[in-house]
């Protein structure tokens, strides 16, 4: 299994990359626009200023065969950021247009929590979620985020609370996303990216 | 379904092994970092710290190289600092495999540096260290390892630093480090209920108990200690037991 990592200058990059070498996939990190379109799996990793993210896919031309290779089927995995940016926009960048495949913006979670929201916590499964199989329904996983999306669309399949309740999990035919970061989620986390790759190959 | 406290162990090297002291003082080696983490990693720590307690300009590739063998062994967060004066200082351990900084001295002397640190690679990746001593009903900011006064009272500094863009605050009590007499409850809970980021209590753990009431009176959100874990004087799967057995949200390990 090739996994071709969408390399904007996110600091998590070299941990999903190492994550996922030691589950046996081969890795390529990338931000060039012809490897996107030719790869057989997708996955953007991002943390930090969602205006970094998309300001640095469009810098690179990455935008248009991003959405190419999503349309043609290629799975596709969002990390934090790279589940963020999905959505049409983010309150956190509001000039910039989000890659809007899911409807709905990206909002700060409430001020009378402690944000960022950080640390590990479990989730509400709203469905049946091929991403967490075998994995415990009381597993916890990493956040570190201030920002989330909202939980009333079709793709969300598990949400987390803090100060609201957000997206944790999004999962279409092809399409997945998660707040967490599952690099830094134990094994819970692994286990994770290992079913994200059988679903890809 | 909340948020768990988290535990975090904390690895004081020279740049290349663990090693540990009062107060800087007759440093004796503790253990090689990589085998620590390793260890840590598996039993359940939330997260890691690893800090340069030496700071030495010369001895800065001999960390950074530390900090990767670290991250190698790691599927949790890492913190790394000591000695960090500028974003280029961050990026190279940000790149070396750190999840985030942790900045004490440099900030104090150039707040705007957290600001820096924190547009490049978002709040969530600044640790604001802060080693507070308490003198009359205040706690004040020390600088240097604790060994320099600063006119800073621990919580405007504190509030100052989250308003330039920290994430997070390590709070270190200079009067219970290395003690093992407990956390300074009174200092940590005016500090997490003054701040609207998360806060790390450090300094003076040695029973679970310790944890326990800094998770509850003290309104940590997680906790540091060192010499406890490396001298495997306390189980990080034990004390997570104890804590959940009291009602403390903790993760267990699987």
């Amino acid at each position: 299994m090739i996994a071709t990592l969408i390399d904007y200058g996110a600091g998590n990059v070299t941990s999903v990359a190492r994550a996922l070498r030691r589950l046996g996939a081969e890795v390529r990190t990338t931000n060039q626009p012809e490897e996107l379109t030719t790869a057989t799996c997708l996955i953007l990793p991002g943390v930090g200023h969602c205006a970094a993210l998309l300001s640095s896919l469009d810098a690179h031309g990455l935008r248009h065969p991003l959405l190419t290779a999503i349309s043609r089927g290629t799975p596709f995995l969002g990390i934090c950021l790279g589940l963020q940016a999905l959505y049409q926009s983010s309150a956190e960048a509001p000039t910039l247009s989000g890659l809007g495949l899911l409807h709905g913006r990206v909002d700060q979670l409430p001020q009378n929590v402690k944000l960022p929201h950080m640390g590990w916590n479990q989730l509400r499964l709203l469905r049946d979620c091929r991403l967490l199989a075998e994995i415990s329904s009381d597993a916890y996983f990493y956040f570190a985020h201030s920002y989330a999306a909202p939980t009333d669309g079709p793709a969300t399949a598990a949400t987390c609370e803090h100060g609201r309740e957000f997206t944790a999990i999004l999962e279409t035919e092809r399409i997945f996303g998660v707040q967490f970061h599952p690099e830094k989620s134990g094994t819970a986390g692994a286990k994770l990216l290992d079913n994200f790759l059988r679903l890809a190959a | 379904m909340s948020l768990a406290h988290r535990i975090i162990p904390c690895l004081d090297t020279d740049g290349s092994r663990v090693v540990k002291g009062v107060h800087f003082e007759g440093l004796r080696d503790a253990g090689d970092p990589v085998e620590l983490a390793a260890r840590y990693n598996d039993e359940g720590a939330d997260e890691l710290v690893v800090l340069d307690i030496a700071a030495a300009r010369d001895n800065r590739p001999t960390f950074l190289e530390t900090i990767r063998r670290v991250a190698e062994q790691l599927s949790i967060p890492l913190s790394a600092g000591g000695g960090i004066r500028s974003l280029e200082d961050a990026r190279s351990v940000v790149r070396a495999g750190a999840d985030k900084v942790t900045l004490n001295t440099a900030a104090v002397e150039r707040p705007e540096l957290i600001s820096e640190l924190s547009h490049e690679f978002g709040a969530q990746a600044v640790v604001l260290a802060i080693d507070a001593k308490r003198e009359n009903e205040f706690w004040h900011v020390r600088v240097r390892g604790g060994r320099i006064a600063t006119d800073w009272n621990a919580l405007d500094w504190a509030q100052r630093g989250v308003e330039m863009g920290a994430g997070e605050i390590l709070l270190t009590s200079v009067d219970r480090d290395g003690t093992q007499s407990g956390f300074d409850i009174a200092l940590t809970a005016t500090i997490s209920r003054g701040v609207c980021v998360p806060v790390i209590a450090s300094g003076g753990a040695k029973l679970p108990k310790h944890f326990f009431e800094v998770f509850t009176e003290g309104a940590a959100d997680a906790a540091l200690a060192a010499s406890i874990f490396h001298d495997q004087v306390q189980s990080i799967r034990a004390l997570k037991s104890f804590l959940q057995s009291h009602g403390v949200e903790v993760r267990l390990p699987c």
